[in-house]
């Protein structure tokens, strides 16, 4: 079990999303930035789709009642443990009475934490995310307050030594600007060829409104060729819808189901994670790309998870080998060598 | 298959557009192809979801390519079409209680269109309508087929509360709030029935391409059919109609 101690800004239990009743009006929700969910799971030694918390922007004190193994993956919130600092991108053990405490995110939006054998929440419509705007999943459908206490999973993995996850698989450095590539459609075509140049020639800067559902952008008006409504279709995740003021609006975790704005693009999904850890203010740039490019980026980022998983695997594994120890005779000098993997 | 276009909605989205308007054929074979594409179990596909006039269909491109996927609802479609394309509608029953406490716009409704109440309600249920899709909340259904006669508009401003089970009107559409949310359509009246139990086996009453038929009860009868769903007792009424429902424009 854990509980909350002091309450972060906006922290919900969170997973892979809530799919298959999308038809029904259900929102998918799930975990804002995929990438960095995954990895926390990862690390912990969770299986796909354990549920974590989702800190936004001020993370929660959080303290545990029993010895266990957690990830802390995402914006840097500048963790400590028992008052000690700790990595993001890393996992760790904590010992039954410690205490978690996760700051403001110096860098990024959200921080994962992922606990080894998953929260315990009920299962609502074969998800444990929390869907905030309709009390659906999570505890009790909302954010965590202070007091709450969440049950945790059982847990199959006996691991229990630290772990700094390798450079080699932490997004590249997201500034303060940073590019998302689009796929146009499927309203491509009720906007101006001038409307598509201004969406891919400028800067735009995430608003206030920019939460779970959707970020709002601010920047050069996207002209339509025809109307800004349409009848109402579905929105995917990473839509890019254009309402009559020519502001686009990007659709995140928590969108409605359908929506009645022409959409010019779509935000493919493996860069949906760097928007998810972008603030108010922030500068944002859309790049065309073709759907080869958008699918060999999807690939990559399973390829990702299959390295990173692979790379935990033996680096549980070498440490479990001791240091070896030779003793060198050179010129009838001995020396005594250890060595270890690293 | 004239009409239906492909377009593009991220790497894992794809729309299979049948038109661009309100209209029950157009809804209609959304409904049908996608009830193929889910009976079809295409390797890859995630998610169908149908809206009024489009279905999009979720996917994983590393398991199925786009190109393939749209060769599959091709020839899906194309062979329905050249064999019987026989689906039958529900005809859903939504007991509501009109005006007073539940309905407190019904006066409202009455004075604006020269109807009388009784009149208004006689309207409402006199025909069933069309659930074209759900969506705005977990169950709301957006309907078709409701008579100008009774169309009125939205509040100025919104109500901050409408209670779960609100049966409302605005403009020429009608529809039920599944849950408490905030709004500003005209309040005609309330069910006591459950559309959205998210702790239920089958948590959502009815499904887009279903019909709801809204019948009048008493506000005696509205509470002990209350205390059946407060109980998992209710049997909510179902029927099954033939194609050509009475969703008339």
């Amino acid at each position: 079990m854990i509980s909350i101690v002091t309450a972060g800004l906006f922290t919900t239990v969170q997973d892979g999303g809530r799919w298959g009743f999308q038809a029904y009006g259900m929102p998918v929700a799930g975990a804002m930035d995929r990438y960095a969910y995954n990895i926390a799971n990862i690390l912990a030694g969770n299986p796909p789709g354990a549920a974590c918390l989702e800190m936004t922007v001020t993370g929660d004190t959080i303290k545990f009642a029993t010895d266990t193994y957690i990830a802390i993956c995402g914006a840097d919130m500048r963790p400590t443990l028992d008052g000690r600092p700790v990595d993001t991108w890393s996992a760790f053990p904590v010992a039954a009475g410690s205490t978690l405490a996760c700051g403001y995110a110096v860098r990024g939006c959200r921080t994962y934490l992922a606990v080894s054998g998953g929260i315990d929440v009920p299962v609502v419509l074969g998800s444990r995310s929390t869907y905030t705007r309709a009390a659906v999943g999570g505890l009790e459908g909302r954010k965590l307050k202070i007091g709450d206490t969440l049950a945790i999973g059982r847990s199959d993995t006996a691991d229990n030594r630290p772990l700094l996850l390798p450079d080699a698989y932490r997004p590249a450095g997201a500034g303060d600007e940073i590019t998302l590539r689009v796929l146009p459609g499927p309203q491509d075509d009720h906007f101006t060829a001038a409307g598509l140049a201004t969406l891919f020639a400028s800067t735009y800067t995430v608003t206030d409104e920019a939460d779970r559902m959707g970020y709002r952008l601010e920047g050069p008006k996207i002209e339509h060729g025809g109307k800004a409504d349409i009848v109402s279709d579905a929105l995917p995740q990473g839509a890019i819808q254009v309402p009559g003021h020519g502001m686009p609006i990007i659709m995140m975790a928590d969108r409605q189901t359908t929506g009645g704005y022409t959409k010019i693009g779509t935000v493919i999904g493996p860069d949906l994670a760097l928007l998810a850890q972008a603030k108010p203010g922030d500068t944002i740039r859309l790049s065309q790309c073709s759907d080869e490019e958008a699918v060999d980026a999807f690939g990559r980022e399973r390829a990702l998870y299959e390295a990173a998983a692979a790379w935990r695997a033996s680096a549980l594994g070498r440490e479990q080998y001791p240091p070896r120890r030779f003793t060198l005779t050179v010129n009838g000098q001995n020396y005594s060598i250890e060595i270890r993997e690293e | 298959m004239d009409g239906m276009r492909f377009l593009n909605a991220g790497e894992q989205g794809l729309v299979a557009e049948f038109g661009t308007s309100i209209d029950p054929e157009i809804n209609r074979r959304v409904h049908s192809t996608g009830a193929l594409i889910r009976a079809a179990g295409i390797p890859g596909i995630r998610e169908v979801v149908p809206t009024y006039r489009s279905l999009l269909i979720y996917f994983d491109p590393l398991t199925i390519s786009r190109r393939q996927l749209i060769e599959n609802v091709r020839s899906l479609v194309a062979g329905a079409e050249s064999g019987q394309a026989s689906t039958f509608a529900r005809v859903i029953e939504i007991p509501v209680a009109y005006g007073g406490e539940y309905g407190p716009d019904l006066e409202f409704v009455a004075g604006h269109t020269g109807l009388s109440p009784d009149e208004v309600v006689a309207i409402h249920t006199s025909v069933p309508y069309l659930v074209y899709m759900l969506g705005f909340t977990p169950g709301f259904p957006y309907l078709g087929g409701m008579s100008e006669r009774i169309a009125a508009p939205r509040l100025e401003q919104p109500r901050t509360v409408i209670p779960g089970g609100s049966v409302g009107i605005a403009g020429t559409q009608t529809g039920i709030y599944p849950v408490a949310s905030p709004g500003g359509w005209r309040i005609i009246g309330r069910t006591p029935v459950r559309l959205f139990d998210p702790g239920a086996a089958d948590p959502f009453l009815f499904a887009a391409g279903d019909y709801l038929q809204f019948t009048a009860v008493s506000v005696a009868d509205y509470g002990a059919i209350g205390e059946q769903v407060a109980a998992g007792r209710y049997q909510p009424v179902i029927r099954s109609a033939p194609d050509k429902g009475g969703d008339k424009h």
